[in-house]
């Protein structure tokens, strides 16, 4: 009886296909990535109402609702509005492999911007970060115009 | 606003792999809420479901389940964000004027999935998402930035999960009842800190179904049913740096267009019973500030005084809430589902007794991006 039962079960079946796409970055964000690949800048939009600047750099403002097309760099030095050191086993769906952990994603306000980036912190200890901490970003020899590669991570400042 | 009343609710059993397929989950909830009401499938002119096609993997996912919601033969149409939003098209369908019965019908299959995977898709694909964020670590940053700015502790934040857990011991439909303490949560497995496992919402799959009425049908057949007094929606800025994640100001304004449909001017007094979208322990937390129960940076203070425990003057969860069951699509549908049987009287051991006014609250995107409200009254 049980055996049968264990037969006569519901199954599943397996979907292992890739299904790839090609994201379009657009022409703000096109703007930022060849900033960063070209020149080791960190580029944003300002609001032509009410001035506010964002990153990275998108075409309308969140609260006036008109058109942003002044680009402004903004410091590659910021603050540490929260962390998280993440410990379960995740893919990188751009690379399609694994990455490895733990890893501290990082919740950063640079200097000029009026909005928050995320990235990641080289520091995986959270013992040893503070929300309030000051940190750089650190670019990669060898740029690609992929915002989380030619900007390798942040380091807090000591 | 005594003009859409609803008149049947069903919700599966939510458990983590549950091999009934979508359209077997969205049949049983269909056939009960229709039981639930007293109606046939010939009575329902018009249907809704609230299928995503990402947590379902197919596309227009809403496309499988019309026969089991007997939607090929009446006008449907999908939504794809939470359940609650799917009960607002729902009921904006009745008040154009063109329908008279909607069936709403929301289900998720979380275990077939990767839900790191599913979540992380959220994300902006060019800037955000290669960096691993998902649900967890998007909500643990939240949940930091929360306690940095406001002296929220962990402790406070695992209180709401010990409640929540105790809660769903009565409810028959939950995923999860558990009887844990504040040590049990704070002692758990850190996922991305400052969240540990319990205080995370599990991996669920499930269904629930609402059906909803014109005024005219619903008096005609119903000695007392309960009616929708108010709905509130808002959104939020997409990218989490755009948004103080500390903040809940679309929460605040979707609560407070639902209150002034609903004419409810002090909440807490007010409102006798909420069901919210804890997807995390702290949600909890920011959410009573959002909906006005306490003032900002008062969650803390407001679980440490037992208000929203279940003889405190405002329960919250009475469920378990969705930290003890987390169908994703159906998650805020069982909240006004749960939220209904609280004003009819029929929430047998999870019973808010006299209940008269509750809200049902449901959040979509990333960190709580956006927010629906409803408030429902007898």
């Amino acid at each position: 009886m049980g055996e049968e039962k264990r037969d006569s079960g519901p199954l599943s079946i397996t979907y292992m296909a890739d299904m790839p796409y090609d994201y379009h970055a657009g022409f703000y964000y096109s703007r930022f990535l060849k900033e960063l690949k070209d020149n080791k800048r960190i580029y944003g939009v300002k609001c032509p109402r009410c001035g506010k600047v964002y990153v990275p750099p998108r075409i309308v403002c969140r609260d006036c609702f008109v058109t942003m097309e002044e680009f402004v760099e903004v410091g590659n030095e910021g603050t540490l509005l929260a962390f998280t050191v993440t410990n379960f086993p995740y893919t990188d769906t751009t690379r399609g492999e694994p990455k490895k952990i733990p890893y501290t994603a990082a919740y950063i306000k640079l200097d000029g911007s009026d909005s928050n980036i995320v990235h990641c912190l080289d520091e995986t200890d959270e013992k040893k970060i503070k929300a309030g901490m000051r940190v750089r970003a650190v670019f990669s020899d060898t740029r690609t115009g992929d915002y989380f590669h030619d900007i390798d991570h942040f380091e807090i400042i000591q | 606003m005594d003009e859409v009343a609803i008149i049947g609710v069903a919700q599966t059993r939510y458990q983590r792999d549950n091999p009934a397929s979508h359209a077997e989950m969205a049949y049983e909830v269909t056939r009960k809420a229709l039981e639930d009401a007293g109606l046939t499938i010939d009575d329902i002119d018009n249907t809704v479901t609230v299928c995503n096609d990402f947590w379902d993997g197919r596309t227009i996912s809403c496309m499988t389940i019309t026969e089991a919601t007997g939607s090929h033969k009446v006008p449907t149409t999908n939504v794809e964000g939470d359940g609650t939003y799917g009960a607002l098209m729902g009921a904006m369908r009745l008040l154009s004027g063109l329908h008279e019965v909607t069936l709403v019908v929301a289900q998720s299959k979380v275990s077939e999935g990767i839900p790191a995977v599913i979540t992380n898709a959220m994300f902006d694909p060019v800037y955000e998402r290669s960096l691993g964020l998902d649900a967890i670590n998007s909500s643990a940053l939240q949940m930091r930035r929360y306690m940095s700015k406001y002296g929220i502790t962990e402790e406070q934040c695992a209180k709401v999960s010990v409640k929540n857990h105790k809660n769903a011991k009565s409810n028959p439909y939950a995923h999860m009842p558990l009887d844990i303490t504040v040590d049990d949560v704070l002692k758990s497995r850190v996922l991305a800190d400052p969240i540990k496992l319990l205080d995370t919402s599990p991996v669920s799959d499930g269904a629930c179904a609402i059906i909803m009425a014109v005024d005219e049908v619903a008096k005609k057949r119903y000695s007392k049913p309960v009616w929708i007094r108010g709905i509130g929606h808002c959104a939020d800025a997409y990218h989490l740096g755009d948004r103080d994640l500390a903040e809940v100001d679309a929460l605040v304004s979707a609560a407070r267009r639902a209150y002034s449909m609903a004419g409810i001017q002090d909440p807490v007094r007010e409102i006798d019973v909420a069901e919210v979208y804890d997807a995390f322990s702290y949600m909890e937390l920011m959410w009573m500030e959002g909906l006005g129960f306490c003032g900002r940076g008062e969650g803390g203070a407001m679980i440490d005084s037992g208000m929203t425990g279940m003889n405190g003057a405002l329960p919250v969860n009475p469920s378990g809430g969705v930290l003890s069951a987390h169908p994703v699509q159906a998650a805020g549908l069982a909240r006004i589902a749960e939220a209904v049987l609280q004003l009819r009287g029929k929430a047998d051991a999870r019973q808010v007794e006299g209940a008269t006014v509750a809200l049902a609250h449901g959040i979509e995107g990333a960190c709580g991006q956006g927010h629906c409200v409803f408030v429902l009254g007898r």
